[in-house]
């Protein structure tokens, strides 16, 4: 109890310096804690992916589609419990700044293999018997007002012209990994249409999505469908949703890539101030532990002395900051609206900050330290300033 | 002045780790900032580059990008009649019909990646002058043949000339490497564009590009295509077109940098303040002695700053020569617009090391600003009482 009141008051003896570096130090927090989240807002599509599904999708390319006939074929491989199948339909909603995922989709069977996009009873009986309706996610429902029972068109970009919707139900995302703000409507609305406008466009899909029952045969059902098709004009090429997901976030890497990096140097700035104020600290003081030394204490005890006095200063830092992560958080999500579905902090970055926050006050003892324990008594007693 | 100017700097010299650690803050804020606003700059540049100011692209209205648009061949022949198309010595159009596809690749550390192939005419080269065939040859029309973009050839695993490409049910042969520089064709693989229609079974074309006969014509060529009843297409200037498939990332990319820069400044300004209040209360009796001297209140004051500002700009500077060596180093990732990859190279311009430096400038001096002043507010009796 006695060493931390020594601490905190040596901690504090420059008070306006101390201050100072706490807040670096919860800047850096902050800082580090925002781009850990934005990393894993990225892999959210994994994180959020589940292992009993499967997505099968054109061996050459997602842009290129498969005959929707396939669906049958993939449904007699044995452990396949359930196949819907999709179109990434890339329309825009009024301008092209709002960015909405949207999707047509075989309506049934894609709420069942999806049971954490939640739809109230009624809210999935309205959609599944309208052909024009569609569902939207609770956080892109929120950001463009809409209720249900709206009119909403999209202008398809790839599929062109103007296209309707009613809006029929909100979901709202079981867990917290689940994208709230995607839209989706039936397959069949789009097919129709495409059936009158561009025939040879018609009844091809983008994507299988296949649910399995047994997780741990993922690798030799995805083989068997694709050997179906193998020499085919289609080929298929079918993973895991979450290797399929994984896929996407590898295309963006060097972007992730320079947002680690970047996690990183603010660190090294923090080290670099905390480093300083505590060098400064001890230069001060070199008399005080000259003192010290000649009354008997060794090494052990002054190097307490600064290590202490450098964590108290970084670890108050690291817990303001990790308490400010929140509602900051909060402020930027509202801001950026659709443009980052998912967006939580996790344990583990809190547990990171931390830990980083312990060996930033380490590293930023040791060469002070070094210099406490080496200085000569003599001299440093009868050093001026 | 100029005494103090000594003064000041041989201060810094003599309070080395100091100095050093409050430079080092500096130097890693601007090289985060100058590193990320070299990747958008070379992001922006590659795309702008690509396109040229006298060539039209035509693609279906509110396509966006090559790949999601459809062209009919009856609509391809009526854009090829319009009259503003260039000609060339033999008094055919300067035009060509393309397709545009994307197949997944495997990159050479193992990841796949959307690519663009796309299917070209005998015209496709003349067209773009900063396309060069620098091995082999190009396609024949018809064939099952290729050639590589240098980009693609060198992230990408066996596409050597010789070497044998499977997609679309077909072996295709790489018979030459095409150099564009650091443009968007570098990453892209082409192929004759009647054997991609059959191979991928697509019969329409993604767009139609032509040079223009005379450059500022481009106005009256989109009218007439914009409002051809017959016609779904909207017309671009090329380097337009490529210029908007940028935007999204680039500016991505600098909120980033800006907003990264921004936060991390204040840790690098709050460990310039720290530097500089210690210096003020170490040196209370010099600042005394120096006003006895004769320096005025205003001098000690600029003194200070200025100390603070070289500390600063040092720092700046060191961040910014680091940061130049990222020229060196190619990136690619793949565009969100096109959805395809693109390589490009980080790019310092004289605007970006500008902003550097001024950005570092500002960051010493706002620094440097309150521990400068405390100095000149010294009373000269307290001062030379001290310690």
């Amino acid at each position: 109890m006695l060493l931390l009141k020594l601490l905190l008051k040596n901690a504090f003896r420059q008070r306006l310096r101390s201050i100072l570096t706490i807040i670096a130090t919860t800047i850096a927090i902050l800082a580090f804690g925002f781009l850990r989240t934005i990393v894993d807002a990225w892999y959210s599509g994994v994180e959020a992916s589940s292992p009993k599904r499967l997505v099968t999708r054109n061996a050459i390319s997602l842009t290129t589609p498969l005959p929707i006939s396939y669906k049958d074929r993939i449904k007699k491989v044995r452990g396949v419990s359930l196949v819907s199948y999709g179109n990434w339909f890339g329309g825009i909603y009024i301008s092209e700044k709002n960015f909405i995922p949207n999707f047509a989709v075989d309506a049934a069977t894609y709420l069942e293999l999806y049971p954490e996009y939640a739809l109230s009873a009624e809210e999935k009986k309205a959609f599944l018997q309208d052909r024009k309706g569609c569902v939207a996610g609770r956080k892109v429902a929120r950001e463009f007002g809409w209720r249900i029972g709206d009119t909403i068109v999209l202008k398809g970009t790839i599929f062109p012209g103007e296209w309707e919707f009613t809006l029929r139900g909100i979901y709202r995302g079981l867990r917290p990994s689940t994208d709230e703000t995607q839209l989706f409507f039936h397959f069949d609305y789009l097919n129709e249409r495409l059936k009158k406008i561009y025939p040879q466009r018609a009844d091809h899909a983008g994507f299988f999505l296949i649910g399995i029952d047994d997780p741990r045969r993922a690798a030799e059902i995805s083989l068997e469908i694709d050997s179906l098709f193998k020499n085919s004009l289609a080929e298929t090429l079918t993973e895991t949703e979450k290797s399929f997901q994984l896929g996407f976030v590898a295309m963006t890497e060097a972007i992730l890539i320079t947002i680690k990096l970047v996690s990183y140097v603010i660190i090294a700035i923090i080290l670099a101030i905390v480093a300083n104020t505590m060098s400064m600290n001890v230069r001060e003081r070199l008399s005080e532990y000259a003192v010290m030394k000649t009354m008997g204490f060794s090494w052990p005890h002054i190097s307490i002395l600064v290590f202490g006095e450098s964590l108290v200063i970084t670890t108050t830092g690291a817990i303001i900051g990790m308490l400010l992560t929140f509602p900051a958080a909060r402020i930027f999500v509202d801001a950026m609206g659709t443009l980052m579905p998912v967006f939580n902090i996790t344990e583990k970055t809190l547990i990171l900050d931390f830990i980083i926050s312990m060996a930033v006050g380490i590293s930023a003892g040791l060469l002070p330290a070094w210099k406490a324990i080496r200085v000569p008594v003599q001299r440093a007693l009868t050093r001026i300033g | 002045m100029t005494p103090l100017i000594i003064y000041n700097i041989r201060n810094i010299k003599t309070r080395r780790l100091t100095s050093l650690l409050t430079g080092l803050g500096m130097a890693f804020v601007v090289f985060v900032f100058s590193s990320v606003m070299m990747m958008a700059e070379g992001l922006e540049k590659s795309l702008v580059d690509t396109g040229s100011y006298d060539n039209v692209i035509v693609i279906r209205r509110a396509s966006q990008a090559e790949v999601q648009s459809t062209i009919q061949r009856t609509e391809a022949s009526i854009v090829e009649t319009l009259p503003w198309i260039g000609k060339d010595t033999d008094g055919r159009n300067l035009s060509e019909r393309e397709l545009v596809v994307l197949i997944s690749l495997l990159k050479k550390d193992g990841s796949p990646s959307n690519v663009v192939i796309r299917g070209t005419g005998e015209r496709s080269l003349s067209i773009r002058r900063q396309v060069r065939l620098i091995e082999g040859r190009m396609p024949r029309p018809g064939s099952t043949e290729i050639v590589v973009g240098t980009s693609i050839k060198k992230g990408f695993k066996n596409l050597e000339p010789g070497s044998r490409l499977r997609f679309a049910l077909r072996e295709w042969t790489v018979v030459g490497i095409i150099d564009a520089g650091n443009t968007a064709f570098s990453s892209e693989i082409w192929a004759p564009v009647d054997s991609l229609m059959q191979a991928f079974k697509r019969p329409v074309y993604s767009s139609v590009v032509f040079k223009l006969m005379v450059p500022q014509d481009f106005s009256s060529v989109k009218k007439a295509i914009e409002t051809d009843p017959r016609l779904g297409l909207e017309a671009k200037r090329e380097i337009d077109f490529y210029k908007e498939q940028s935007e999204v990332m680039a500016r991505f990319l600098r909120i980033l940098g800006t907003s990264l820069s921004i936060v991390f400044s204040l840790g690098a300004i709050i460990g310039a303040m720290i530097t500089m209040y210690a210096q003020v209360a170490n040196r209370i009796q010099e600042i005394g002695t120096l006003r006895v001297l004769g320096f005025q209140r205003r001098e000690i004051l600029m003194s200070f700053l200025f100390e603070s500002v070289i500390l600063s700009l040092a720092g700046g500077i060191t961040g910014l020569v680091f940061s130049s060596f990222l020229q060196f180093y190619t990136v690619s990732t793949l565009n969100w617009q096109t959805f395809s990859e693109l390589a490009f190279r980080f790019r310092l311009t004289p605007g970006i090391v500008l902003k550097s430096i001024v950005f570092s400038l500002i960051m010493g001096a706002v620094g440097g600003i309150l521990p400068a002043l405390r100095a000149s507010r010294l009373n000269i009796v307290n001062a030379l009482r001290t310690g």
